[in-house]
């Protein structure tokens, strides 16, 4: 139902803009001669200004339009469990929405222009590909992606324009205005893989991740060949097949190396440029974020003003640049950059396949040749699958680990062609090619049968086919270990065997990095910490420590972070002595919540880093960090957004002095730290249970008075360092709904937790038969998760706390009829987790 | 150097080195011919000093322990067929070959490739990767930045993430286990030994 409604919102959107559109333009002179009129007789208080805003207006509703098919798209997609690829459903919603505007205009009002798809739709798709290349996996494949895109490219070019030359003069198509060279200039238009396309459908697919390197790799990268190829043969047609020597042929073939190495060399050049400003950005943290779009779409226009490869330069700007960049930058404008650059490139994905169904709603356009159009189809897929089984067929005769057959037929079939193919036909000149029409109408069914058929049939065919794919894996640091360990080992088994082999070429760029490159382009403190490994182990810490929080959270109380026994002193110890290291980041991360932690730093790769899933992974993993942070946010640190009123451009830490967030945090762990020591030196630590609430409750409401001006951490003061006596005036306030129950737990060594008090409330703990029982409920899956030591240690805690609280008389008196129930599961759940572990 | 004067007519043994190892005869006098090459005295064994004088080896952070893995009966020579069994451990795994049920485990079986990364650690032999142990080849490896402290933290997360029995250590059974989703074929494989 709510689809529906949508559906009629939107046309009901699509008919006022369009109809007014019709309007204005026909009523143009009319309506500006009575604005004129208007304005000079009387004062008026409103009135319709339309044609001051048309343009940027038609602009900002076809992106919301388009934004809410996206939204549309993902509902109904939701319902047909992922069977349809969100591309060709896109596409469909386009073509309604043309059909709307048809019905509302009786004409073709929008369309794609090529000219818009190529400066401002395309770039920053492309800059997004590849600033999130993994570059490793990228690199050490680019051999075989530069055959398939080179070779494989030329291969589709020529074979489908001569193929169909011969068909043609065969006499399959009829009586057409064509030559053999815009045979060719089809061919060579319609070899574009569409990585938009490309990746839209196989990140759905979750293919292994050298397949997908390969596939999107090639995609990638052919786009740029394709736009070469094409003004080459553009550039023959012009002349004429007459003039056409073997001097023309090689500058063409001069021109081509020409073209796609100086656009790679542009956009290495502006990879440089980026890297060595945010070298200095430090002081204007709030725009370096920015410096990575505009010199991005810089390298862009600069090679295409130099009529270079704008893709490929600014394919390579992004792949260049992204490990420096990221060094280099602030953390959170690294956060920034990461969601602005997937704000972009989805958005402009989706307008372009929603473009691409609403440009089909023409009567223009459409000329059809059924000969011509089944044989271009034909050709096309026919010629794919040979120029990759062949291509890779050569290749597996030196690869280490060989492309299966089946993966070479996944690759075949993934030759989706998307809009890069249409935007070149759209930009055919009519002049020459007499033939336009027939070609852009080809062009645009080729498009959708790929994109749609074959985007449909591509799950299905992976399953049947059994393509191996990516299982998500955890990201381990022994795993990391190892694989550090195995490059050592492999470099000195070359340099035994005494012969020169790809680790030796991966060590020496890897010296020559680190003692050129990175002293050029790094800032100094960058420099220092960027050993990988240190690195993983730091982005694992903080996910721990999220999980921890996030997990006792789940559990309705944070009490076991400092209830002393065993397995905490444990947790204690183990990061007490890492949060020496990482302490600052920590706390830069927890004091703004939710607007500026690095979400995907910490976040768990479930799905492969390989996988440049504009959707997917971000979306499913934010939602999870989301929940987590926006608790943290709304309840650890609550009373300091009372601060929060003053408006600042260039900062976000308004009124909180770095002073005292590190106080706070420090306070914290010199408490818990204490908490460690009394229950190392045999003090008995369970004293989180006050027996007395009525004192307790006092003091917290004496104390709440002075919350405002300062954090009570002095934990000092009071009897146990552990038993936190910080109760703020919120907690207080909650507390007050549940007197008797709330000041026992009065916990959270420097953490205000009002949050936590309804749920102490509720005597049987939930939890307890929920999570250990009934795993499908829980909320997250995250918190699931069995990781080192956190959750099996809150597992294991957790029963202990709870024998404490049953025997407590005022849980007793509370929960008279759950008693029983908290009193078996204990048991069962430290079995569990033992058998888990 | 000779680097063509040898034939497979020339290696002692060829035929069962060929068989044990699954080298190829190419393979198999490429390597004699490297074999002779680091053996400057032409003793007919090779010591660790003819290993410590290749010099891009020596740059290695870890080369006394991959040297080590050479020798690992505890005598000081070694011999042209332990040589290449050695190194047998890093062609790639073959698919194609077809597998005989009887015969044993091929040097560059999975396991064995786990084995031999294993024992780098595992200097003292008793089967178990300590900490200590850990930490050692961790020092080596980490660049100089990471403090000591820190370094005791990642061997401590280490062994944890892999320690089943929560002996502070690590068997090579579990070992194993936490390897299991690495693509250890992919990641202890030498092309040009294929």
């Amino acid at each position: 139902m709510p689809q529906s409604t949508l559906l009629t919102l939107l046309k009901v959107v699509f008919l006022i803009c369009s109809t007014l559109a019709g309007e204005e333009s026909e009523e143009e002179s009319q309506s500006q001669h009575h604005h004129a009129e208007t304005n000079l007789t009387d004062a008026f208080i409103v009135r319709l200004n339309w044609h001051h805003v048309e343009n940027p207006y038609l602009v900002v509703l076809w992106i919301f339009v388009a934004g809410v098919a996206k939204i549309f798209v993902a509902q109904l997609n939701a319902r047909l469990k992922s069977f349809f690829p969100e591309s060709g459903l896109l596409i469909i919603c386009g073509f309604i929405l043309g059909g709307i505007v048809w019905g509302a205009d009786k004409a073709q009002t929008f369309k794609l222009e090529p000219r818009n798809f190529f400066y401002f739709l395309l770039p920053q798709i492309i800059l997004d590909t590849g600033y999130f290349m993994p570059n490793k996996l990228f690199f050490s494949n680019l051999g075989a992606i530069l055959v398939h895109a080179v070779i494989g490219t030329c291969w589709n070019a020529g074979a489908v324009g001569v193929s169909l030359w011969g068909c043609y003069l065969g006499g399959a198509m009829g009586d057409l205005n064509i030559g053999l060279l815009q045979f060719l200039l089809f061919g060579s238009l319609l070899a574009a893989v569409d990585p938009v396309a490309v990746i839209a459908v196989f990140e759905e697919v979750h293919v292994n991740e050298v397949l997908f390197i390969w596939v999107f790799g090639e995609s990638l990268l052919n786009d740029g060949v394709t736009v070469v190829l094409y003004n080459v043969f553009d550039a023959f047609v012009s002349l004429g097949g007459s003039k056409i020597n073997a001097g023309e042929i090689i500058k063409g073939i001069v021109s081509f190396f020409v073209v796609s190495f100086g656009g790679s060399l542009i956009g290495v050049a502006f990879a440089i440029i980026i890297s060595l400003l945010t070298k200095y950005t430090g002081k204007v943290q709030i725009i370096e974020a920015g410096f990575i779009f505009v010199l991005g779409y810089l390298s862009y226009l600069t090679a295409e003003m130099l009529s270079l490869s704008a893709i490929l330069s600014v394919t390579f700007c992004g792949v260049c640049c992204q490990k420096y960049v990221n060094a280099n930058m602030d953390e959170k404008s690294v956060t920034a950059v990461r969601y602005a650059m997937k704000v972009f490139a989805n958005g402009s994905e989706t307008m372009i396949f929603v473009f691409l169904g609403v440009t089909a709603i023409d009567n223009v356009i459409w000329v059809w040749n059924t000969g011509f159009i089944c044989l271009t189809i034909l050709f096309a897929i026919v010629y794919r699958f040979i120029g990759v089984f062949t291509l890779t067929w050569m290749l597996n005769r030196y690869r280490l680990v060989p492309i299966e057959v089946i993966d070479q037929l996944v690759m075949s079939y993934g030759g989706l062609r998307g809009a890069v193919a249409y935007g070149l036909a759209a930009s055919l000149d009519e002049t020459r090619i007499k033939e336009k029409n027939l070609i852009i109408s080809t062009t645009l069914i080729v498009v959708y049968f790929t994109v749609v058929i074959q985007g449909l049939t591509m799950k299905p065919l992976v399953k049947w086919l059994k393509v191996k794919r990516v299982e998500p894996t955890e990201l381990k640091l022994i795993a990391k270990v190892n694989n550090r360990a195995c490059e050592h080992i492999l470099a000195a088994m070359e340099d035994i065997a005494g012969r020169i082999g790809d680790n030796w070429w991966t060590r020496g760029w890897k010296r020559f990095e680190d003692t050129y490159i990175t002293w050029f382009l790094m800032k100094p403190e960058a420099r220092k910490n960027k050993d990988y490994l240190f690195s993983i182990f730091h982005k694992l810490n903080l996910e721990d420590a999220v999980n921890y929080v996030a997990e006792g959270e789940k559990r309705g109380s944070l009490a076991f972070l400092r209830n002393g026994d065993r397995t905490n002193v444990d947790f204690d110890k183990k990061f007490g002595m890492e949060f020496s290291g990482v302490m600052p980041d920590i706390t830069s991360e927890l004091d703004y919540g939710i607007d500026n932690v690095p979400m995907t730093s910490i976040r768990r790769d479930s799905i492969p880093s390989v996988s440049l899933d504009i959707h997917e992974q971000d979306m499913k993993d934010m939602n999870e960090d989301f929940n987590a942070h926006h608790l943290l946010q709304q309840h650890l640190y609550r009373s300091r957004k009372n601060h929060r009123h003053k408006y600042s451009r260039s900062d976000f830490k308004i009124n909180q002095s770095e002073d005292e967030v590190q106080e706070i945090f420090q306070r914290t762990m010199r408490s818990r730290l204490e908490s460690f020591k009394s229950a190392k030196m045999g003090v008995s630590p369970a004293k989180k249970i006050t027996k007395h609430p009525k004192p307790s409750q006092k003091m917290s409401n004496g104390k709440s008075t002075d919350t405002s001006k300062s954090y009570p951490y002095g934990d000092e003061d009071f009897e146990f360092s552990e038993v936190d006596s910080a109760y703020s005036g919120d907690a207080a306030a909650a507390g007050g709904s549940s007197p008797m129950r709330a000041p026992p737990y009065t916990v959270g060594a420097g953490i205000e937790n009002p949050a936590f008090m309804p749920e102490m409330d509720t005597p049987p703990p939930p939890w307890l038969t929920e999570v250990e029982t009934d795993t499908s409920v829980a909320p997250s899956q995250r918190a699931q998760r069995q990781l080192p030591w956190s959750p099996t240690n809150l597992q294991r805690l957790t029963p202990l706390r709870i024998s404490n609280r049953s025997t407590d008389s005022f849980v007793m008196a509370d929960v008279p009829a759950a008693q029983d129930s908290p009193e078996e599961p204990p048991e069962d759940g430290s079995q569990q987790d033992g058998t888990h572990m | 150097m000779g680097s063509t004067s040898s034939t497979l007519a020339k290696i002692p043994n060829a035929e069962d080195l060929m068989q044990e190892t699954g080298f190829t005869p190419a393979h198999l006098v490429r390597l004699y011919d490297r074999f002779k090459v680091l053996d400057k005295d032409k003793k007919g064994f090779l010591t660790p000093q003819d290993f410590v004088a290749i010099k891009e080896l020596a740059m290695n952070p870890i080369c006394d322990r991959i040297i080590g893995a050479f020798f690992t009966s505890g005598g000081e020579t070694l011999d042209f067929p332990s040589f290449v069994r050695i190194l047998a451990h890093f062609r790639p795994i073959d698919k194609n070959r077809p597998k005989e049920p009887t015969s044993p485990d091929p040097i560059n079986s999975r396991s064995n490739k786990l084995k031999f990364a294993f024992q780098l650690y595992d200097q003292d032999k008793d089967g178990k990767i300590s900490r200590h142990e850990l930490l050692q080849v961790l020092r080596a490896m980490l660049e100089k930045q990471v403090t000591e402290e820190q370094l005791e933290s990642i061997a401590d997360r280490t062994i944890q993430e892999a320690d089943l029995d929560r002996d502070d250590a690590i068997s090579f059974e579990e070992f194993r286990k936490s390897l299991e989703k690495v693509n250890i074929d992919h990641k202890m494989s030498i092309r040009f030994l294929r």
